[in-house]
C-alpha cells in the first residue's frame, strides 16, 4: 500500500485505534462533542471489550498499511464486563515481549487506559502517537515482509 | 527399581496393557515404537538417544485404542504429561508411564502426584546452547533482531512439523487452517511464516514446557523453540514462577505492567 502523503508530499502516519465500546469509544466520543482538536490520522475500530482484541489484528493492522497502532480500553477495575480487560492487559503483556523478542517495533503500538470522561487525555494519546509515528516514519520494513512478489514489483 | 523388558513383560501380563509406546533403534538414531505384543519386547531400547517427545501421542486417540496404555516416559514426556493432564487432556488411570532415562532402570508411576514427584525430583539441568542463543539474540538491536528472524522464518516451507511434534498442540482444528476469516495466509512467505510463529507461540504462552521438539522436528533447522522459550521465561518473570497452566485464560488484578499510559 502506497504510504499516505500530505499535500507538501510529506509523510502523513496512518493510525488504527481498537478501542472498546464502553470507555475508550466514549471518550472519543466526548473529545468530538467538547470539540477538542485532534490529529485527524486515526482510524477508530470499535470492539465490545478489550478483551474481544485479538493479537492478530494488531499483526494484520500493521501488514495492511498502519505506521502505528493505539489499543485503549476501560481503565482496570471500569470493565463494563468485569475482567475483559484485565484478560486483555495479560494477553498485551506477553504479546508486547514477543513483538520486542521478534524485532517488531512496539514503540508503534501505544496501550492506554482511556474513560469515557477523559476526552482530553484521548486527543492527548492520538497526538503524541501520531508526533511519535511521524518522527519514526513509514512502517515500510515490516510491510516489506508481506510477499515475495510484491516486494519485487514494488521496491526493486 | 527393574528393568525396560522385564516392566513392559510385567505391564502385558499383569496390567493387560494393549500398547507400550517407546523408542527403537532407528536407521539413524531410536524411533518412537508402537509395541503391541509381548514378541516385540525386546526391540524396545531406551538411553539418551531417544530425544522424541512421545507424549505427543497420548492426545491421538484413533491411535491408543481402547484398552489401557503403557509409554515409556523420559522427563520431558512426564512434564508434557503433567501439563496435559491439567489441561484436562488425558486422565489419570488411562495410561501407565515407565519412567527412566536408562533400560536398566526403569520405575512404574500411575498417578499424577507421582509423576510430579518424579519430576521434582529430577531438575533439568538448561540447555547451555538455548540459554546461548537466546542471550545473543537478546542483545541484538532490534532492527538486527527484525532482520535475524526475518531471514530465519523465510526459509519456513510451512510443513507445520512443529505442530505435529508438539504435545501441547492438540487442537482439533488449528488457526492455520481457519479461512473465516483467513488469519494466516496459507503459503510461504516471510510475514505468513511470522504470523504463524507469533500465533504459536501465543498459543503456548505459559504451556510449553520446553522440550524442543518443535525445533527438532522442523526440517530447517530455524530456531523456533527459542519464542516459546523466551516467552516462558517472560511469563514466569511477569506472572511468578509457580504459574501453570493457560496464563491467558486467568488473570491477576495485580498484574504489573510498565507501558500502559
Amino acid at each position: 500500500m502506497k504510504d499516505m502523503e500530505n499535500k507538501d508530499n510529506n509523510f502523513e502516519p496512518r493510525i488504527v485505534a481498537f478501542v472498546c465500546n464502553w470507555c475508550t469509544y466514549a471518550g472519543a466520543d466526548l473529545a468530538g462533542t467538547s470539540r477538542i482538536k485532534y490529529a485527524p490520522n486515526v482510524r477508530i475500530v470499535r470492539f465490545p471489550c478489550t478483551g474481544r482484541i485479538d493479537f492478530m489484528l494488531l499483526l494484520k493492522a500493521f501488514g495492511s498499511g498502519a505506521d502505528g497502532i493505539i489499543v485503549s480500553g476501560c481503565h482496570p477495575n471500569d470493565c463494563h464486563y468485569t475482567s475483559g480487560n484485565f484478560h486483555a492487559r495479560r494477553r498485551w503483556i506477553v504479546f508486547r515481549n514477543l513483538l520486542d523478542f521478534l524485532g517488531i517495533d512496539v514503540n508503534r503500538i501505544t496501550f492506554s487506559w482511556v474513560s469515557a470522561a477523559e476526552g482530553a487525555k484521548w486527543a492527548d494519546i492520538v497526538n503524541e502517537t501520531v508526533d511519535k509515528i511521524r518522527k519514526l516514519g513509514p512502517y515500510t520494513e515490516y510491510r516489506r515482509a508481506k510477499d515475495y512478489t510484491e516486494e519485487a514489483k514494488q521496491y526493486e | 527399581m527393574s528393568n525396560l523388558e522385564e516392566t513392559a513383560r510385567s505391564l502385558f501380563k499383569e496390567e493387560k496393557v494393549n500398547l507400550i509406546i517407546g523408542f527403537e533403534e532407528g536407521s539413524r538414531h531410536p524411533r518412537p515404537f508402537f509395541c503391541t505384543s509381548t514378541d516385540d519386547i525386546p526391540k524396545l531400547i531406551l538411553d539418551k538417544r531417544c530425544h522424541n517427545n512421545t507424549a505427543v501421542y497420548l492426545t491421538k486417540k484413533d491411535l491408543l485404542g481402547t484398552g489401557l496404555v503403557g509409554i515409556v516416559a523420559t522427563l520431558r514426556v512426564l512434564k508434557s504429561a503433567l501439563q496435559l493432564s491439567l489441561e484436562n487432556q488425558i486422565n489419570e488411570g488411562q495410561f501407565i508411564f515407565i519412567a527412566g532415562e536408562d533400560a536398566s532402570d526403569v520405575q512404574v508411576l500411575k498417578d499424577k502426584a507421582s509423576i510430579q514427584s518424579y519430576v521434582d525430583a529430577h531438575p533439568e539441568i538448561p540447555d547451555s546452547k538455548v540459554e546461548e542463543r537466546l542471550h545473543h539474540i537478546e542483545s541484538m538491536s532490534r532492527e538486527d533482531r527484525w532482520a535475524f528472524w526475518k531471514n530465519e522464518l523465510s526459509k519456513c516451507i510451512r510443513c507445520y512439523a512443529c505442530r505435529a511434534a508438539c504435545p501441547l498442540c492438540y487442537c482439533e482444528r488449528c488457526v492455520a487452517e481457519v479461512n473465516c476469516p483467513q488469519w494466516i495466509d496459507p503459503w510461504a512467505a516471510p510475514l505468513s511464516n511470522m504470523e504463524w510463529q507469533v500465533n504459536r507461540a501465543m498459543h503456548m504462552a505459559g504451556r510449553c514446557t520446553g522440550c524442543g521438539a518443535c525445533y527438532e522436528a522442523c526440517p530447517l533447522d530455524l530456531p523456533i523453540n527459542l519464542l516459546t522459550k523466551e516467552l516462558s521465561s517472560e511469563i514466569s518473570e511477569d506472572f511468578g514462577k509457580g504459574i501453570s497452566g493457560n496464563v491467558l485464560s486467568s488473570f491477576n488484578p495485580a498484574d504489573k505492567e510498565n507501558f500502559f499510559k
